[in-house]
């Protein structure tokens, strides 16, 4: 007997999301197969790469990124050029961790400023994200939604708390796109889905965020969540699961121990910032094998090796 | 493929003799086919027949033994696809490249970063568990190579990678007794292979060009009765070696097809083109898809952080969290003086912390609840983890009596829970610690140090 490709074929497509405008947006999903499965059926975009800035000046990171950004961090709009033109990202995640209560606070008209300025400043695409403190997000959005109406931004995120607010604003009233965001876990990530095509923002208009950890730290639920998620998406055609995935992964990677160990707290362990990086480049690598059609990385390394083995998938 | 009752009693004695606890062999067989039974109960079973139903019953995808007593691994044995449809059982391998073509520096560097990348997390040992030994040209130096690996005293197993089957020979000599894996077994040089591992029953390693010209080796290899093998997936890109790994797999357990029912071989090494985070990236790939043995260049530590750590997570039961037993535990030689910290149930959680307490030195109480085997947050947010459970326990622990000092370290992120702990347990000082477990042994020394100089 000659070998037979053993093919898998789902009902189900994922949608096709679009972020930005112009020749530089970016499209997201589009598969009907799992992540990478060419062999199946059409695989849908190639996962896309995006680099995270911060609306402040990133006191926290390691010394070789302050210097590579030390003439541009302290202007994010100037920064985003930057980054688009030196870096070729596929797109940039603005995080505003200025705008946190426990820091500085910064004002929503202050947030929708600095976003206006960057989106205007870049043309590829812009994800905008909050500091994870629910409502604070919500009023934020609110009025950087309107700030860069036009644009096509992804809001990251929407969660349980303040998914009214943030799908009112970005899916309803200015047409941008919403990220849904949920702890792990495939019926949280539906029921949320669910909430948001009640307040009429359409599917096709909605990105998932289902958690993020570093690997190591409780990351094989990460996959099994995408796994699940997807079989349900494209084998059992559920609509209210079908939509692409987008990771911050750096959000998560630059905080654990093996990121943030100075050489001589562990001097075994090398240098720190190959350890980070190499943290980064395998948990985006990991969530893109199970799924994620978008990953936020840090380090432009991580973002240079992920285009390439994301290029030689496609 | 499960065998029904009615195969099975075909292959029966067919003499009712009850020997086995049941009234007829068709009644036995039934039971065996549901799992009832073993086939052993039966005390006359021809070995032809037991020889045809272990093959028949036998997993789709054979568990493979190799290496030798504190280096002896099992690889494959997999059953499904998706890890949260039961555990993967046999993690991935990894192995580091040494080629005859190397210097004696370079052989030695690699030798010093295998010995230097060893260490445990989670109660697991992490480290390069094989030497690929690969033959390009240099007879001589294959030789010299393969005795500098055994006497480097490394511990570690081996796969011999050479498709001379003379100077293979020869070099299994060197490494006969330890079991070792033997790559490169092609269409051309098979039956000469076979004959070579087959009184020891080494592990053997197909190599081909594409899938069908695998399937078809396969075949002939399983016609010479050998069944101890590994598949390489070689190809010339990381998007054709990933559907190889992929299409071995899922031939095995989805189709049933044993001819593909082997553990796979990924030389990422070869993929990635000395480009150290490209390894990393193509590692991870197929640490998460079905690479058995993953073959490196070289390891150091922030290679083997990620990697290792991804393959912790990948390999544990998705069924149950792994939890330590709630209850007070001692750390540093902790006394009637030492302070008490809190942490969660789950054993990640658990590890981390207490690793860091070591690390610090400082003796002191950890108070552990029942927090459902979740993480701190997760605990939390699920109402696990919060100020009632956490007083109770420390209320009903007997810590109070096991230690005079009343100070209550919780962890940072719970830094929430601090006004009602106070309310609920006067008599303690709460503490907030930090957030990520390393900052834990500076900040239990400066602790340390306020205490001793306040007394
Ligand atoms: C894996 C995971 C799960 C797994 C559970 C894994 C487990 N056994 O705990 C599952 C999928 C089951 C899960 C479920 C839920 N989860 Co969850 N989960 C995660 C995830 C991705 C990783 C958690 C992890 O393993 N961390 C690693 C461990 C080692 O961290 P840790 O315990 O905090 O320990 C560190 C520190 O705290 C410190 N430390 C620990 N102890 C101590 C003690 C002292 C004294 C000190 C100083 C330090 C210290 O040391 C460690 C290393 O630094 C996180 C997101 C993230 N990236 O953290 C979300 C997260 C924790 N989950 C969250 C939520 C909301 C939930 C759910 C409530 C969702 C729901 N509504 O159902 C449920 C709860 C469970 C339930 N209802 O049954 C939220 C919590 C939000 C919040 N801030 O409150 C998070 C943060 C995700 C998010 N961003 O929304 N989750
Ligand atoms: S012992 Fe064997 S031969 Fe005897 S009844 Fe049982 S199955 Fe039949």
């Amino acid at each position: 007997m000659p070998f037979k490709m053993s093919v898998q074929d789902f009902k189900g497509k994922i949608n096709e999301v679009e972020i930005g405008k112009g020749e530089k947006a970016i499209k997201i999903g589009g598969q009907k197969a799992t992540a990478l499965y060419h062999f199946d059926n059409d695989a849908g975009n190639a996962p896309k790469i995006g680099i995270e800035i911060t609306d402040i000046y990133p006191e926290e990171w390691i010394a070789s990124l302050k210097e590579l950004y030390k003439d541009v961090a302290n202007d994010p709009a100037a920064w985003a050029k930057f980054v688009e033109e030196k870096l070729e990202p596929d797109f940039i995640c603005l995080r505003f961790e200025g705008s946190d209560p426990n820091g500085l606070d910064k004002s929503p008209e202050e947030c929708a400023e600095v976003a206006k300025a960057v989106v205007e400043a870049i043309s590829i695409p812009l994800v905008i994200a909050g500091t994870q403190n629910h409502d604070k997000d919500a009023k934020i959005f609110e009025k950087i939604t309107a700030a860069v109406d036009g644009h096509n931004c992804l809001f990251l995120a929407a969660t349980e708390e303040n998914y009214k607010t943030v799908g009112a604003s970005a899916g309803l009233a200015y047409k941008h796109k919403v990220g849904a965001e949920s702890s792990v876990d495939i019926n949280l990530a539906k029921q949320l889905n669910v909430l948001l095509d009640q307040l009429g923002v359409k599917n096709e208009d909605i990105t998932m965020h289902i958690g993020c950890s570093a690997v190591g730290y409780g990351f094989e639920y990460l996959i099994s969540t995408v796994d699940r998620i997807r079989l349900a998406a494209l084998g059992q055609n559920d609509k209210t699961l079908q939509m692409p995935i987008i990771t911050p992964v750096s959000f998560e990677t630059w905080t654990v121990k093996e990121s943030i160990a100075e050489e001589e707290d562990a001097p075994e362990w090398g240098s720190r910032e190959e350890r980070a990086i190499s943290i980064e480049i395998s948990t985006a690598t990991s969530i893109i094998a199970v799924g994620a059609d978008a990953v936020i990385v840090r380090h432009p390394k991580s973002l240079e090796t992920l285009k390439n083995l994301t290029s030689q998938l496609a | 493929m499960a065998l029904t009752g009615l195969d099975i009693f075909k292959l029966t004695p067919k003499k009712n003799c009850k020997d086995c606890g049941f009234p007829t062999c068709l009644a036995f067989s039934m039971k065996v086919a549901s799992g009832g039974s073993e086939i052993e109960k039966c005390p006359h079973m021809s070995p032809e027949a037991l020889e045809k139903l272990s093959e028949a019953t036998a997993p789709p995808m054979k568990a493979l033994k190799f290496g030798k007593g504190d280096n002896e691994y099992t690889i494959g044995g997999e059953t499904v696809l998706f890890r949260h449809e039961k555990t993967f059982v046999n993690r991935n391998r990894f192995a580091v490249m040494f080629t005859d073509q190397l210097s004696e520096e370079a052989i030695q560097s690699k030798l010093d970063n295998i010995k230097k990348v060893n260490y445990v997390r989670i109660g697991e040992t992490m480290k390069v568990e094989i030497a690929a030994i690969k033959y390009v040209s240099d007879k001589e130096k294959y030789f010299n190579l393969i005795k500098k690996v055994k006497e480097s005293g490394i511990s570690i197993a081996y796969m011999l990678i050479c498709e001379d089957v003379d100077v293979l020979k020869e070099a299994l000599e060197l490494v006969k007794d330890e079991k070792p894996i033997v790559y490169g077994a092609t269409k051309d040089n098979y039956e000469a292979m076979v004959s070579l591992v087959k009184d020891q029953k080494l592990p053997l390693g197909l190599k081909a060009d594409g899938l069908e010209e695998l399937y078809n080796l396969v075949e002939k290899v399983q016609g010479l009765d050998y069944k101890e093998l590994v598949l390489g997936t070689e190809a010339s890109s990381v998007k054709e070696t990933f559907k190889n790994a992929v299409q071995i797999r899922r031939t095995a357990l989805k189709e049933q097809d044993r001819k593909f029912g082997y553990p796979s071989v990924v030389f990422a090494n070869e993929l990635a083109n000395n480009d150290s985070n490209m390894e990393i990236a193509i590692a991870s790939l197929f640490v998460v898809k079905y690479g058995s043995i993953i073959v490196l260049e070289d390891i150091d530590y922030a290679k083997a952080l990620s990697l290792f750590s991804l393959r912790q997570n990948v390999f544990t039961d998705p069924q149950r969290p792994m939890r330590v037993e709630p209850d007070i535990y001692p750390i540093n030689g902790a006394d009637e003086n030492s302070p008490v910290l809190v942490t969660v149930d789950f054993a990640l959680t658990y590890f981390i912390v207490a690793g860091e307490i070591e690390r610090s030195k400082v003796p002191v109480w950890v108070a552990i609840p029942d927090a459902g085997g979740y993480s701190v947050l997760t605990a939390w947010a699920a109402g696990k983890f919060g100020a009632g459970s956490i007083s109770k326990f420390i209320k009903e622990s007997g810590i109070a009596e096991k230690t005079k000092s009343r100070k209550l370290i919780l962890p940072g992120l719970v830094a929430v829970l601090k006004g009602e702990l106070e309310d609920e347990l006067p008599e303690w000082e709460i503490i907030i610690g930090t957030e990520e477990a390393m900052h834990i042994p500076k900040f239990l020394k400066q602790l340390n140090n306020t205490v001793e100089a306040n007394a």
